[in-house]
């Protein structure tokens, strides 16, 4: 006997088998079926921009091969393009961004979530999140009229005066490079850390902070070695989405990183990043080569966040093994 | 209610389908064109005044860029072009019909510096450029510049190099000049929209280059002459081939292109740096409008042919009031007869 399904009575396939057409106009598959397309989607789009880069980049890819990403030289009018300058200055100003913004980030979460009133975190939030809103290229024009010559006057040549015996703090100060673009970004992903991990932190269950002043614990000690402990993989989360943005983050930089395609181990020297240079070069490139070099400078930058990001996860399950007892502390 | 929803989508469709018909209704024309960022002032200001003029004429001008524009041009998504800098041989090969160049207007690249202390018109020479954008020369009060500047007293501050991070027009004549004035520039580095600058920093934009020429104590950089012009910058004289120190104006700008309509080849893709005349500047450059030689429709080529002709008569007046160099009048003889060569 055949019962007409209806979105009230769950389909019982082995008891009911339907017809094709039955069986595809269920409620629940027809928001199976939507549900999975916007995900395919989403992998398509994934897909396909993948495909275009690396089609797109052949030419580039052909002549250049793995030395692409060794050579030091970008000369258009020569046609010899290499990545290695632009790999160089993005991994070191996302590097010099996440040093400044994660100790602040997170310790302003850790102050907003645990230590702070209901009403300050809220508006203090609120704030932050405001920062996250604005627009890059307002960041890049603070940056160039507000910090450059703070940088050039005051704060490189102090640093080079107490502590210009590092490698990193040599050289002439002029207000825009490696650091100041550091700087800027920093305070760029300061909110994505900030926003998250505060997050994350509430989400500790309450009885966490409990058990640990019961036993005894200060209120600082229940925080830093019982709550952020529980709350690390959320707060090493909000770290890689802050540095996702700091590695394709275009503008703000490309206007205090000096847009010099130089290798330095200073931090003062000027400098030039893989989004920075399509930026300024892609509008005006002629000719197929240099063109194709260009998108494969973007198959690069992809690369970079995808094996970053794999890094991550690898990092995540390695300390989620280990905080489980499968690896040994 | 299945009729009333049938009938209001069919409705809809009519509309739409009206409206698209309406839209390229009769006589209308319009063209679409991409290119240099340079002459976009005065681009938009003849094409609203063509259309002001004639008003079923539309030209829409994209200022992607001078590669961008050759690109677009190349692939047929724009009826016609606008470049800074000749297309290359190569380039021209690539076209599927012939492409013809049409100057439209004059411009210069100009040194503009920062020196603490120096409040006049410093003097350049060629080999004081080209050293100082090499890297050979590397301060202030390096003979090579002092030499041009009796009297001026200037600093044993380092030279901070300012360049353009992007591919420029502006890139492309500087760097013209100093190929054809220093045989070291041209082996090393070469001319184009984007070269491999030996020094310095790079500003985005004459807007990033001039920041950071007014930031940085003792840089040098070149920018735009209108830019300079409209910024109220300092900026320096330059040698010319005759040994006159010549600074950049309208005057002198037009006196080098008149110098170079002697040897103009009939293509029009010259370059006018470094030209002979007492008082020509030396870092000038036409700016190009790329036209194919064949249209398929008559009623765009006709349009084109028009607008070419009003732009090098009525249009040129409208140059100076902008800051830009009108054509001399040998080169817009000459122009008038290439514009038969459009079919």
């Amino acid at each position: 006997m055949a019962t007409t399904p209806n979105a009230a009575t769950p389909t019982d396939f082995t008891a009911n088998p339907r017809s094709l057409l039955r069986r595809w106009t269920g409620a629940d598959e027809i928001a199976h079926l939507i549900t999975l397309i916007a995900a395919a989607t989403l992998l398509l789009i994934a897909v396909l921009l993948v495909y275009q880069l690396w089609v797109l980049s052949g030419e580039a890819r052909a002549k250049f091969g793995w030395s692409f990403f060794v050579t030091k030289t970008w000369d258009p009018v020569a046609g010899e393009f290499g990545a290695l300058p632009f790999i160089y200055g993005t991994l070191v100003t996302s590097a010099v961004a996440l040093l400044i913004a994660v100790p602040l980030g997170v310790g302003a979460a850790i102050f907003l979530a645990e230590l702070a009133t209901p009403r300050l975190s809220s508006s203090l939030t609120f704030v932050s999140d405001l920062l996250a809103a604005v627009p890059s290229v307002i960041y890049g024009l603070l940056g160039v009229f507000l910090l450059v010559p703070v940088m050039r006057t005051t704060i490189q040549p102090g640093l080079k005066a107490t502590l210009g015996f590092l490698p990193f703090f040599k050289g002439p100060a002029y207000g825009i490079g490696f650091l100041t673009a550091g700087i800027v970004l920093a305070i760029m992903i300061v909110p994505f850390v900030l926003s998250v991990s505060r997050e994350v932190l509430l989400a500790v269950p309450r009885d966490q902070r409990e058990a640990a002043l019961a036993l005894g614990a200060t209120k600082w000690e229940s925080t830093w070695k019982v709550v952020v402990p529980a709350a690390r993989i959320g707060i090493f989360g909000s770290v890689f989405l802050a540095l996702a943005r700091a590695l394709g983050e275009t503008m703000a930089v490309t206007m205090v990183i000096g847009n010099n395609p130089k290798i330095a181990a200073s931090l003062f020297s000027p400098g030039y990043s893989i989004a920075s240079v399509l930026a300024n070069e892609f509008s005006e490139a002629t000719g197929n080569l240099y063109l194709s070099a260009l998108i494969e400078l973007g198959l690069v930058l992809f690369l970079l966040t995808f094996v970053l990001n794999g890094l991550a996860r690898l990092l995540i399950l390695v300390t989620t093994a280990r905080g489980s007892g499968v690896l040994p502390t | 209610m299945r009729i009333v929803k049938v009938l209001g989508v069919l409705a809809a469709v009519l509309v739409i389908a009206t409206c698209a018909t309406l839209a390229t209704a009769e006589g209308q024309v319009l063209l679409n064109a991409a290119g240099a960022t340079f002459p976009y002032p005065i681009y938009s200001k003849w094409f609203d005044l063509y259309h002001t003029a004639h008003s079923n004429v539309q030209i829409n001008y994209q200022s992607i860029g001078s590669g961008g524009g050759i690109r677009q041009l190349l692939d047929k998504t724009v009826d016609f072009g606008a470049s800074d800098g000749p297309m290359n041989d190569d380039q021209l090969k690539q076209a599927s019909v012939p492409i013809l160049h049409f100057p439209t207007v004059l411009g210069a690249a100009i040194p503009a510096y920062n020196v603490p202390g120096v409040q006049g018109d410093l003097n350049f020479t060629p080999e004081a450029l080209s050293g100082i954008f090499l890297g050979t020369v590397t301060k202030w009060n390096d003979p090579a510049i002092t030499s041009a500047n009796p009297g001026v007293k200037l600093p044993g501050d380092d030279i901070v190099v300012v360049h353009r991070s992007d591919g420029s027009g502006t890139s492309y004549i500087w760097t013209d000049y100093l190929s054809k004035v220093s045989p070291a520039w041209q082996s090393k580095v070469g001319k184009g929209t984007s070269v491999n600058w030996p020094v310095g920093l790079g500003g985005k934009g004459n807007e990033g280059v001039s920041a950071l020429i007014q930031q940085t104590p003792g840089s040098l950089g070149y920018v735009e002459l209108i830019y300079a012009i409209q910024n109220h910058m300092p900026y320096g004289k330059v040698k010319n081939s005759s040994g006159t120190f010549v600074k950049a104006d309208l005057a002198s700008v037009s006196a080098a292109a008149a110098a170079a309509s002697k040897y103009m080849p009939d293509d029009f893709r010259v370059s006018i740096t470094n030209p002979e005349g007492k008082a020509a500047y030396p870092i000038a450059s036409f700016t190009w409008l790329l036209i194919p030689s064949k249209f398929s429709d008559s009623a765009k080529r006709d349009v084109v042919k028009d607008f070419l002709k009003w732009m090098m008569t009525d249009g040129q007046q409208y140059c100076e009031a902008l800051a830009y160099a009108k054509l001399p009048k040998e080169v817009v003889t000459k122009e008038m007869k290439a514009i038969a060569q459009i079919q």
